[in-house]
């Protein structure tokens, strides 16, 4: 079995479980952790479209 | 003047104090951290962090998996290149995943899928936040996080 994802739904699943280990591990209180989590999360998913841009910009 | 500068030097701020404090090794500030290498959030399962255990497992896990099924390199021991070293010292962050994965011989690896690299990076990735995960567990253990 071969799962073909494209370049951004495996950004964002990557984004997805890398900010909930973050969220858990670099905070101590549960809101904090979801707050943390949930930031991490908006700052790769924002990073991965910024990144794709500034990659369009250069070939262009 | 010359009595607040003493106060202050009295009353260290709580950073400070709590870097001087020597951690104590207890049996599970040991085993916490080996256990949740080996089995992914097992570290803090163990401590009874049952919702962040599960969590843990299933993300570290699940980009295992995620990782072998897009095709990705599971890297064995080596001492080539200066990527492929770091390739394996990030997937042997998996711990137990890793074992399993090397007994089964699987993660060939397939250079002809462009998403067979993204695979890769997951394993790699699940590896090193393993690692964070099982030193989180160890935090835990020696009470420097509830």
């Amino acid at each position: 079995m071969t799962l073909q994802l494209s370049h951004f739904s495996a950004a964002l699943i990557f984004a997805l479980f890398a900010s909930i280990v973050f969220g858990i591990t670099q905070r101590n209180e549960q809101r904090e952790m979801i707050k943390y989590g949930a930031k991490c999360f908006v700052f790769f998913a924002l990073g991965t479209i910024a990144a794709g841009w500034v990659m369009w910009l250069l070939r262009h | 003047m010359a009595k607040e500068k003493t106060n202050v030097a009295e009353s260290p701020t709580p950073k400070s104090a709590a870097k001087a404090e020597p951690q104590p090794i207890t049996a599970m500030s040991v085993i916490a951290p080996a256990v949740g290498w080996l089995i992914p959030g097992a570290g803090h399962l163990i401590q009874k962090r049952w919702g962040r255990g599960l969590l843990l497992m299933l993300s570290v896990v699940a980009m295992f998996v995620l990782g072998i099924l897009m095709q990705g390199k599971v890297y064995a021991f080596n001492t080539g290149d200066i990527l492929d070293i770091l390739g394996f010292v990030g997937d042997l962050g998996a711990g137990g995943l890793y074992i399993v994965a090397r007994a089964f011989d699987i993660g060939r690896g397939a250079i002809d899928l462009a998403t067979a690299d993204y695979g890769s990076k997951y394993i790699i990735v699940s590896g090193l936040l393993n690692i964070i995960s099982a030193v989180d567990a160890h935090d835990i253990a020696i009470g420097k996080k509830k």
